[in-house]
């Protein structure tokens, strides 16, 4: 497989490096990951940085994921990467507004590596 | 402290237009208190991110959780439909196994690292609590995890609408889950 570049947007530091695990255990390896502790730290990667997936939390303080998935779709960031949220809010009215925001992807927290591979993968190899 | 996590939780909702997403009917808790209020899914909760998260069963202890002279808390606010918070407790040497658990790390203090890992275990108890509920899913905002650590310290919540206090234990090590609802709409 060719080198996958990864961002990972969490507040959470241990949560970037659960992520960062389970993207390695579902297979995608070679991966390079970027990491952002908000959104704007995110947009701020991604204005320098080329990637081919981006996995991002909603509740963040500064700039929350649905406001980061707006503004890269309205900035032209990313365009055609998928986005896949991963998050503790798991409503149909959250997983909806994600999807209408951009989102290609939604994962709940707590979840599994085989989780991540399922949802995950297909849309690496779909782009 | 809860009064400041739980309107950051208010705040959060808010922004994301609770309203919008609940349009055409005015939606209570108030009929289904005992749903929420039901201890089993606390329990239930707190088995099933230990399990995904740390590969770790844990069980609910009868006796309260062991006290250590230093600990962690964790609190992540409610908003919305249900205000209050949830409250995750550990001595410091459950904290740091729970932290290697999450990381694959080894921790000798209870450092940035740890603190981090034990508010997102908050966040996602938290997140699973109110999921059970379906109103609750939808209505209710999370604020960003509070951490607090230290010496002889307690949280006090006067007069909650209902409270769930419980202990679990996993290996020799002991935590305790509190969920403090101090308002139902």
């Amino acid at each position: 497989m060719a080198e996958i570049r990864a961002l990972i947007v969490d507040d959470s530091t241990v949560m970037r490096k659960i992520v960062e695990r389970a993207l390695r255990q579902a297979g995608l390896d070679p991966l390079v990951v970027h990491e952002a502790g908000s959104g704007i730290e995110g947009l701020e990667v991604l204005r320098t940085k080329k990637v081919d997936l981006i996995l991002s939390d909603i509740n963040m303080p500064s700039m929350d994921g649905l406001e980061f998935l707006r503004q890269l779709r309205a900035q032209d960031l990313a365009p055609g990467v998928p986005v896949v949220m991963i998050t503790t809010e798991s409503s149909e009215e959250h997983v909806k507004q994600a999807i209408l925001s951009g989102a290609q992807g939604y994962i709940r927290k707590p979840f599994t590596a085989e989780q991540v591979k399922e949802r995950v993968l297909p849309l690496v190899h779909a782009a | 402290m809860l009064n400041g996590v739980r309107n950051a939780a208010i705040a959060r909702l808010s922004g994301r237009g609770i309203n919008e997403m609940e349009p055409t009917m005015a939606v209570s808790l108030r009929e289904s208190v005992q749903l929420v209020s039901d201890p089993r899914n606390l329990d239930a909760s707190v088995e099933e991110v230990f399990h995904l998260m740390l590969g770790i069963n844990c069980r609910r202890d009868a006796s309260p959780a062991v006290q250590e002279p230093e600990s962690v808390t964790a609190v992540v606010g409610f908003g919305g439909l249900l205000s209050g918070a949830c409250v995750f407790k550990s001595g410091s040497s459950g904290a740091m196994k729970i932290a290697a658990y999450m990381t694959g790390m080894e921790f000798t203090e209870v450092d940035d690292t740890v603190k981090d890992g034990i508010g997102e275990i908050c966040n996602m108890l938290a997140g699973a609590w109110k999921g059970k509920v379906p109103n609750l899913a939808a209505n209710c905002g999370l604020s960003v995890p509070a951490v607090i650590t230290g010496r002889d310290y307690n949280l006090h919540v006067q007069a909650p609408e209902f409270q769930l206090h419980h202990a679990y234990r996993f290996e020799d090590l002991s935590f305790a889950v509190t969920i403090v609802c101090d308002g139902l709409q």
